[in-house]
C-alpha cells in the first residue's frame, strides 16, 4: 500500500522520479539494489549530477547551496531517490558535520568546507568510535594538545566508514584529560593526508571493506581545525548524532526492497502454490509492510511538527532498522537454499557469467548478514531504548 | 528418550572435542578454508584412523557398527569447531544413503573407503527450483541400452567439487513433483557431460551448482530400485537435517560461552556490560534457546532413523524448525550483544553466526518444516 501526498508533493515526486529514471545509470542503480561496494567515482558522479539539478545535499538550506527543501519535499525527496535505486549521498559531510558547520562553524570553514562537501570533492569520514568507546562515546582517550599555533593529536579511532575513499575526518578529541569525561572533549576537522595518520582496512563478515581503523602518530593539525569552543566538542557531537539517527530510518530504502520481496516469493514456490500465496508467509510480510507503514507516517508526523524531535528520533532508528533487518531475513527465506552461495561481490562483477540461482540471490546472503550491524552503530537499539525510557523519567 | 551418553559416545565427543580443541583452532581453520580443496585431507586421513567415518558402517565393511546417536556426539563437536571437511555430504548423506538403499555390491565397493578415508561422497538432490520439495525432480535420466543417460541440473550441492562419486535424484518417469518414478544414480563427476560451477556457501562450505548433459552411467549405477529413489532420498536428508540440528547446537553452545564471557569483560560506562539487564535478559534467552535445541535433539537422535516415515517427518520438523528458531535466537543475540567486534571477520563469533545462518537453510529451512509439521 502506497501514502497519498498531497498534490503538490505528489507533482514533485512525479518530477524525482522522472529525473532519476533518466539520469540514473542501470550499473550505478544495480550496485545500490545488491547493496554492493560503490566505487568513489560512481558515488561523486551521482552527487554532480544532482549538484546540476540543484538538489544536491537536499536537507541543506538555500544559502549554503541547499534546495532548500520543505520537510515534505524533502522526505518526498529521500524516499523516490531510495525507491529508484539512487545511491543513498555519503552522510558524513552532507548529514553529520554540516549541519554542526551552520550552527558553529566559522565563516572561514563554511565558506572552505560546505561547497566542497556538496560536489564530495571532500569526502568526509568519521573519527569517532574508539576500541574502548564504543556505545560509551565519551569515554573517549584519542588527544589532542596544544603546541602553538597547532594540536598535536595521538591516539586510535575504529570503525571508520569509508575512510580508505575520505580526504577529510571530522574527530572527537580528548583535550582536557582532568575535566569531566564530557566537558573535556574538542571536535577538529582535517585532511586524512596528514603526516601520522594511517588507516588500516578491517573486513566485516560478510567480505566487504566498509570500515577501517584510523592510527594517529603525533599528526599536527593547524589551530583552525578546531569547529566551535575547545571542550564543547560532546554538545556538537550529540547534535550531529540527533542527524544520523533520523537518516538512518531509511524508509524509502525499505519501501524498495519490500517490493524486491514480494516480487521474488511470487515467483518462488513448488507444487503450484507460489511462496507469496502461502498463508505463513504472507502474514510475514503483511506485518512487516504495516510497520513499515506506520513508521513513515510517523516519520511524516514528526516532519509536521514545530521544534526538534524528541523520542520520535530513537522509535525512528529503533524500528528502522528493525525493520530493515525483518526485511533482510524475509529475503534469505524468499530464496531458501539458493540463500546459501556466498559471493561477497553480491553479484555484481560476475562479467557475462550467470548468475547463482535467482538474480538477485548472490546479494542476499551477504547483505543479511551485513544488516545485522544497523541495530549497532548510530547509538544502538539498546541505548536507544535507554534514551526513550529516560526521557519518560524513568 | 535417553538422555545419557554411552560409554562409546563418551568416547567419541572426547576424541572429537580433543581434535577440535588442538587441531581445529580458529588460526588453522584459517588456513584450512583457504586452501586448494577447501578443507584438509590429511586432517581427513586422522579422521579415518581415529574411526570417526566409520561409526556408522558395519564392521565388516570396515567401521565400528554403531548408530546414528553415535555420530551425533561428532556432529556436535565439528558444530563447535566450525569443521569444513566434507562429513555431513560423504558420512551422513552420501554413506547413509548407500548403506540404507544401496545394492549388496555398492555397498561392498564404497562402504570401506568411506570409513578409511577414500572416498568423498556428494548427494545431489536440489534444483533451481525445487527449494526443498524432494520430489520436484527435472533432471531426467533415460533408459540408454542397459545403462541410462542424464540430462539436467542440481543445485548448491554440498561437497560436489571434490566428491569421488555423486549420488543423483533423477526423473525416470513421471512428472516434476509426482513421487514416485525418482530414481537415484551414482555418478563419476569427472564422466564426460558433468560440469560443476563451485562456489563457497555462507559457512565456508564448499558447493556447486552441477550439470549434466548427456551423461551415460551403467546399469549398476541405479542405487535400490528403478523409480523407487524417494523414500531413500527422504530418509537421507531426515538424517540430514538431525545432523545440521547436532552441528548447530555445537556452535550454539560455542557462541554462547564466547558472548558471555565477553559481556563479563567488555567495559563501557565503567562497568562490564554484563551489568546492564537488558543484556542480562538477552543473554538469559540466549542460553534457554541452547538448552531447548538441546532437548529437541534428542527427539531429532531418537527418530533419526525410526522406521515409520511419517513419524519420523514429524519429529524431525519438530527438532529442525525448533533448532533453527533458537539457533536464530543465539545468532543474531551474540552479535547484538557484542557489538561492532562481531561484525568483523577476524572474530569468531560472525563465523558461528554464519554457520548457524546456513545450517537453517540446509535440509529444509525453518518455514519448510513449519509447514510439514503442521500438515
Ligand atoms: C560497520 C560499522 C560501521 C561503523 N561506522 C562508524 C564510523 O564511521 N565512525 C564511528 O565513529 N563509528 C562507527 N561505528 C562504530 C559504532 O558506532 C559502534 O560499533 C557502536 O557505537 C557500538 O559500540 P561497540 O561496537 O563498541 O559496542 P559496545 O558499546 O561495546 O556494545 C556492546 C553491547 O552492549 C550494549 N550496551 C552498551 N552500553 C549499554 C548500556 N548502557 N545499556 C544497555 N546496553 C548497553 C550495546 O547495545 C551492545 O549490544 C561503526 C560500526 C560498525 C560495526
Ligand atoms: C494470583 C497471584 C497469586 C499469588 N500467590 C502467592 C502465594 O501463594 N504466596 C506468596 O507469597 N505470594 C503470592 N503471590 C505474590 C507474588 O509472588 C508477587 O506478586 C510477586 O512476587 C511480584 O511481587 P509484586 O506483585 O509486588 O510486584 P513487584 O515486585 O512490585 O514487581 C512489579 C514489576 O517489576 C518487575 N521487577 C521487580 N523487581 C525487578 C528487578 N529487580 N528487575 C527487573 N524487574 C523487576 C517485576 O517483574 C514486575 O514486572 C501471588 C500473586 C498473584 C498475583
Amino acid at each position: 500500500m502506497d501514502l497519498k501526498y498531497p498534490d503538490e508533493a505528489q507533482k514533485f515526486a512525479e518530477e524525482v522520479r522522472e529525473f532519476a529514471r533518466a539520469e540514473l545509470p542501470a550499473a550505478i542503480k544495480d550496485k545500490v539494489i545488491r547493496h554492493a561496494k560503490m566505487s568513489p567515482d560512481a558515488q561523486i558522479y551521482w552527487q554532480r549530477k544532482l549538484c546540476e539539478r540543484g538538489w544536491a545535499c537536499p536537507g541543506w538550506p538555500k544559502q549554503y547551496g541547499g534546495p532548500g527543501f520543505t520537510p515534505l519535499q524533502r522526505h518526498v525527496f529521500d524516499n523516490v531517490m531510495s525507491e529508484e535505486g539512487a545511491p543513498p549521498a555519503v552522510p558524513f559531510g552532507e548529514s553529520m558535520i554540516a549541519p554542526v558547520l551552520f550552527h558553529v562553524g566559522s565563516e572561514a570553514q563554511k565558506k572552505e568546507l560546505l561547497p566542497r562537501i556538496r560536489t564530495l570533492e571532500y569526502w568526509f569520514c568519521q573519527g569517532f568510535s574508539e576500541p574502548g568507546a564504543g556505545s560509551d562515546l565519551a569515554s573517549l582517550k584519542t588527544r589532542a594538545v596544544r603546541d602553538g599555533d597547532e594540536w598535536v593529536i595521538n591516539g586510535q579511532k575504529t570503525w571508520t566508514s569509508y575512510a580508505q575513499f575520505a580526504n577529510m575526518m571530522f574527530c572527537l578529541v580528548r583535550t582536557d584529560p582532568d575535566a569531566k569525561q564530557q566537558e573535556g572533549i574538542s571536535m577538529m576537522v582535517f585532511p586524512m593526508s596528514l603526516p601520522g595518520i594511517t588507516v588500516r582496512p578491517i573486513i566485516t563478515m560478510d567480505g566487504g571493506h566498509s570500515v577501517n581503523e584510523t592510527f594517529f602518530d603525533n599528526v599536527r593539525v593547524p589551530a583552525s581545525s578546531l569547529i566551535g569552543e575547545v571542550n564543547k566538542g560532546w554538545t556538537y557531537a550529540k547534535l550531529l548524532l540527533g542527524h544520523e539517527r533520523t537518516s538512518i530510518a531509511r524508509i524509502g530504502q525499505s519501501k524498495r526492497e519490500l517490493r524486491m520481496l514480494k516480487t521474488l516469493a511470487a515467483d518462488q514456490g513448488t507444487g503450484g502454490a507460489s511462496l507469496l500465496d502461502k498463508p505463513a508467509f504472507r502474514t510475514k510480510v503483511a506485518e512487516l509492510e504495516m510497520e513499515l507503514l506506520a513508521l513513515e507516517i510517523t516519520a511524516l508526523r514528526v516532519l509536521a511538527q514545530e521544534g526538534s524531535p524528541g523520542v520520535e528520533a530513537n522509535l525512528l532508528k529503533i524500528k528502522g532498522s528493525e525493520i530493515q533487518q525483518t526485511l533482510t531475513e524475509l529475503l534469505i527465506d524468499a530464496v531458501g537454499p539458493y540463500a546459501l552461495p556466498f559471493d561477497p561481490n553480491r553479484g555484481v562483477g560476475l562479467g557475462n557469467m550467470d548468475y547463482i540461482g535467482p538474480d538477485e540471490a548472490a546479494a542476499l546472503g551477504p547483505t543479511y548478514l551485513s544488516t545485522r550491524v544497523v541495530t549497532i552503530y548510530g547509538g544502538s537499539n539498546e541505548i536507544q531504548r535507554n534514551i526513550i525510557a529516560k526521557s519518560l523519567g524513568l | 528418550m535417553d538422555f545419557v551418553a554411552t560409554d562409546t559416545q563418551a568416547m567419541l565427543r572426547d576424541t572429537a572435542d580433543r581434535l577440535v580443541r588442538d587441531r581445529y583452532d580458529f588460526e588453522e581453520r584459517k588456513k584450512i578454508v583457504a586452501s586448494e580443496d577447501g578443507f584438509s585431507r590429511k586432517l581427513w586421513k586422522e579422521l579415518a584412523e581415529l574411526g570417526l567415518l566409520g561409526i556408522e558402517i558395519p564392521e565388516e565393511q570396515g567401521g565400528s557398527g554403531g548408530s546414528f546417536a553415535d555420530v551425533a556426539v561428532v556432529l556436535e563437536s565439528f558444530g563447535k569447531g566450525l569443521v569444513v571437511e566434507p562429513y555431513l555430504s560423504t558420512v551422513v548423506l552420501g554413506a547413509g544413503l548407500i548403506a540404507a538403499a544401496g545394492w549388496e555390491a555398492q555397498k561392498h565397493d564404497i562402504l570401506p573407503k568411506v570409513a578409511s578415508g577414500d572416498m568423498l561422497l556428494a548427494l545431489a538432490y536440489t534444483e533451481a527450483h525445487s527449494r526443498y520439495a524432494l520430489n520436484h525432480v527435472a533432471t531426467k535420466a533415460r533408459k540408454d541400452g542397459a545403462g541410462y543417460v542424464i540430462d539436467g541440473h542440481k543445485a548448491v550441492v554440498l561437497g560436489a567439487d571434490t566428491a569421488d562419486k555423486l549420488i543423483v535424484s533423477a526423473r525416470t518417469s513421471g512428472e516434476v513433483g509426482d513421487a514416485t518414478g525418482i530414481s537415484l544414480f551414482l555418478v563419476d563427476p569427472k564422466a564426460e557431460g558433468v560440469s560443476m560451477r563451485v562456489y563457497p556457501n555462507l559457512d565456508d562450505r564448499r558447493a556447486a551448482e552441477v550439470t549434466f548433459d548427456g551423461v551415460k552411467v551403467e546399469a549398476s549405477a541405479l542405487v535400490g530400485a528403478e523409480g523407487d529413489g524417494l523414500r531413500p532420498l527422504e530418509a537421507a536428508i531426515d538424517r540430514g537435517a538431525a545432523a545440521v540440528g547436532c552441528e548447530a547446537l555445537g556452535a550454539m553452545g560455542a557462541l554462547n560461552a564466547l558472548t558471555l564471557d565477553y559481556l563479563k569483560t567488555r567495559m563501557q560506562f565503567g562497568r562490564p556490560i554484563g551489568k546492564f539487564q537488558v543484556l542480562q535478559h538477552r543473554m538469559a534467552d540466549m542460553v534457554m534457546a541452547e538448552q531447548q535445541a538441546r532437548s529437541m535433539l534428542f527427539l531429532a537422535i531418537e527418530q533419526a532413523d525410526a522406521k515409520d516415515p511419517a513419524a519420523r517427518a514429524q519429529a524431525i520438523s519438530a527438532a529442525k524448525a525448533q533448532i533453527d528458531a533458537c539457533g536464530q535466537v543465539v545468532g543474531r543475540g551474540a552479535i547484538q550483544l557484542q557489538g561492532g567486534i562481531a561484525m568483523t571477520m577476524e572474530y569468531i563469533a560472525g563465523h558461528f553466526f554464519r554457520r548457524l545462518t546456513a545450517l537453517e537453510k540446509m535440509m529444509g529451512d525453518r518455514d519448510y518444516h513449519l509447514e510439514r509439521f503442521a500438515i
